[in-house]
């Protein structure tokens, strides 16, 4: 892990932000976020359906356009390419999808999704079928996809292949960095773990940087360098994997973790129920998001804004009284 | 303690154009009174066809319970007519399906629908009925004022609430409860289960819980059945089957979560995929995914054999023949 710490920076998210109109209000999906990662490293975001993670992911990608703020990847501020330039990108940004049952054309084979972006961004000919074919057979190689299963449909194939061609199409271009959001989500326990090792495998292999979106909080302590816990439309604490599993420093950090069911019968949990449920991110009132649930709130807390402060190296938190919560 | 439940050889198939699905194939198990069983296993293992098998309401055609007994109360039950099962649902035996977001009606409000059960099974005038699901409301935690609101109007976590009152409405002996958290986010999830256990210890209810999450099973389970491909591979209480697990699937279910005080470089998942119900391995259905497998597992079925006291087994591994 120290090894990778002196990597370059690969991606720059600075105060990002993405609103929605709704005939309610703003909706704040993505609030001021910012952070940055490494060549060959995983950040995992976790949090809440509804939290902004996914929302987040796409932005950044700008398959949502964002409201304000800066994405830096490699050196340079890519909302503000123009769309011919953006295209060109997106050869080096991917994207795997949570749901393998929606996320591929039931009218196209397996080699057809794998070879469509190849030609969208005019890397073969698509009269060069030679090129394209052994291109094909190497990606299935690659993401464990018998050969023989080169010209099936999505629908004769279980979510675990299917997965496999959703990792497959995103490889195709040679990306430097994929956001996966929820990727094994839909998946079996057991067809989970073979996924999980697979896209491991290839970040050794191919220097992959991984955002990896999830709710499953053991699969992030698993797979991330680093973790990011977000909140309505923000990230609340941010810190290594197992530092944060060790030391949770924010009260829903703590709560989160908490209600994590541990397949152990001598486990003692120590349970932090949260009363209510994530409240609507439309409009929300100033201060700290979680006050209303938070345990430990005090009037302040709904009155000032928080931001992430760095509180031990590589650890962020953004709640002012962590301090004397912890205690 | 009493017995509630026994169900004895139990084969349930469905007929398709594509060939018959061997869905629950010759599963025997038994329940107490008050206490939970907890059935696990992954997709296509047969859970939820075993539990709508006990409710009676696997679909017909193309499914049919073709072998075996379901002894409930000391009744079998699938001797009973239509009309004395009807009886029997949501008064004696109740479940609680694993999407909320379907399971509910739309165009009744969740006081109707909460009120429905209680009127079709009890002697009450609908006022009474409508008194009573505004308790059960009040019982899952939401106000009882929200009676006359929506489903659309609940969020998920809600609505599964709102489930758990129906199916609690009545007072059964027997809650089945297929997937109840899966939905839900673990906050919510740990919400919805405290408040289970709570409710079931308060009113005296068995129950089984379907579930592929093994934390789950830990914080509400006195017992654990591990399925695998319509059979029920391994049985024991929750600290025989996680302390000690016999059986290579259990085993690999185990080795495939990753786990939260442990750090491994990688997982070890179980290799292959769950086979085809159509087209179930001859012996052992583990045996063509399992790396103990031999000669033995190809051409015979192993029998449930004791490894101590209720703990049983079904594999020629455990029981030293591999």
């Amino acid at each position: 892990m120290e090894e990778k710490v002196k990597r370059t920076e690969l991606l720059q998210v600075k105060n990002l932000k993405k609103y929605f109109k709704t005939p309610k209000g703003m909706l704040h999906a993505v609030d001021d976020v910012s952070f940055s990662l490494h060549e060959g490293e995983t950040l995992g975001v976790v949090g809440e359906s509804g939290c902004g993670k996914s929302t987040m992911g796409r932005a950044i990608l700008r398959l949502h356009e964002p409201t304000s703020g800066e994405v830096i990847f490699k050196g340079e501020n890519i909302l503000k390419f123009d769309k011919k330039r953006m295209k060109k990108l997106r050869e080096e940004m991917q994207i795997i999808f949570q749901d393998p049952y929606a996320s591929l054309n039931p009218r196209m084979t397996v080699s057809e999704t794998i070879i469509d972006p190849l030609i969208i961004q005019g890397k073969y000919k698509k009269s060069d079928k030679e090129g394209l074919q052994k291109k094909v057979r190497e990606i299935m190689d690659l993401v464990g996809l018998s050969q023989k299963l080169i010209n099936t449909y999505p629908h004769e194939l279980d979510g675990g292949r299917r997965q496999r061609i959703g990792i497959g199409r995103a490889l195709a271009l040679n990306p430097k960095f994929i956001v996966c959001d929820e990727p094994v989500s839909a998946l079996d326990v057991s067809i989970q773990a073979q996924v999980l090792n697979l896209m491991q495998d290839l970040q050794e292999e191919l220097g992959l940087t991984y955002m990896f979106i999830t709710h499953d909080l053991s699969v992030v302590r698993h797979i991330s360098d680093n973790i990011a816990v977000m909140y309505l439309g923000q990230i609340v604490e941010k810190a290594p994997a197992k530092l944060l599993f060790k030391n949770p420093l924010h009260p829903y950090t703590h709560a989160l973790l908490s209600a994590i069911p541990v397949p152990d019968p001598d486990y003692k949990m120590k349970r932090i129920l949260l009363q209510g449920e994530l409240t609507s991110p439309i409009n929300p009132a100033p201060g700290c998001r979680f006050a209303k649930r938070c345990i430990h709130a005090t009037p302040e807390c709904s009155q000032q804004e928080y931001s992430l402060k760095e509180v031990e190296p590589g650890h962020f938190v953004a709640c002012s009284r962590f301090n004397e919560i912890k205690n | 303690m009493a017995e509630l439940l026994e169900v004895r050889d139990l084969f349930i198939r469905y007929e398709t154009v594509d060939g018959v699905v061997e869905a629950v194939n010759g599963i025997s198990l038994k329940l107490d009174k008050s206490s939970t069983l907890g059935l696990v296993g992954e997709t296509g293992a047969g859970k939820t066809t075993l539990a709508k098998g006990i409710m009676r309401l696997v679909p017909n055609p193309p499914g049919k319970i073709t072998k075996g007994e379901i002894i409930f109360n000391g009744k079998d039950i699938l001797k009973l007519s239509e009309a004395d099962m009807r009886k029997v649902r949501g008064k004696e035996i109740s479940m609680i399906f694993q999407d909320p977001m379907t399971s509910l009606n739309p165009v009744m409000t969740v006081g109707e629908q909460i009120a429905e059960v209680i009127s079709i099974h009890e002697k009450v005038s609908s006022k009474g009925a409508m008194e009573k699901a505004k308790e059960m409301l009040e019982m899952v935690g939401i106000p009882a004022e929200r009676a006359e609101e929506y489903p659309h109007q609940f969020s998920g976590g809600m609505k599964q609430r709102v489930i758990i009152a129906i199916a609690l409405a009545c007072n059964p002996s027997l809650l089945i409860a297929d997937e109840p958290t899966t939905a839900l986010d673990v906050t919510i999830q740990a919400q919805v289960l405290d408040m289970m256990k709570k409710l079931k210890d308060k009113l005296n209810t068995s129950m089984i819980l379907i579930t592929h999450d093994l934390g789950v099973v830990t914080q509400t389970c006195d017992y654990v059945a591990i399925m695998y491909a319509g059979e029920i591979v391994e049985y024991g209480s929750l600290r025989d089957v996680f302390k000690n697990p016999q059986h290579p699937y259990t085993n690999g279910l185990f080795g495939s979560i990753p786990s939260l005080a442990e750090d491994v470089d990688r997982l070890k998942p179980i290799k292959g995929l769950m086979p085809d119900p159509t087209n179930l391995p001859k012996g052992c259905k583990f045996n063509p995914r399992c790396e103990y497998a031999e000669e033995i597992c190809r051409c015979q079925s192993p029998e449930t054999t004791e490894v101590k006291g209720i703990h049983v087994v079904k594999c020629f591994k455990a029981q030293g023949l591999v």
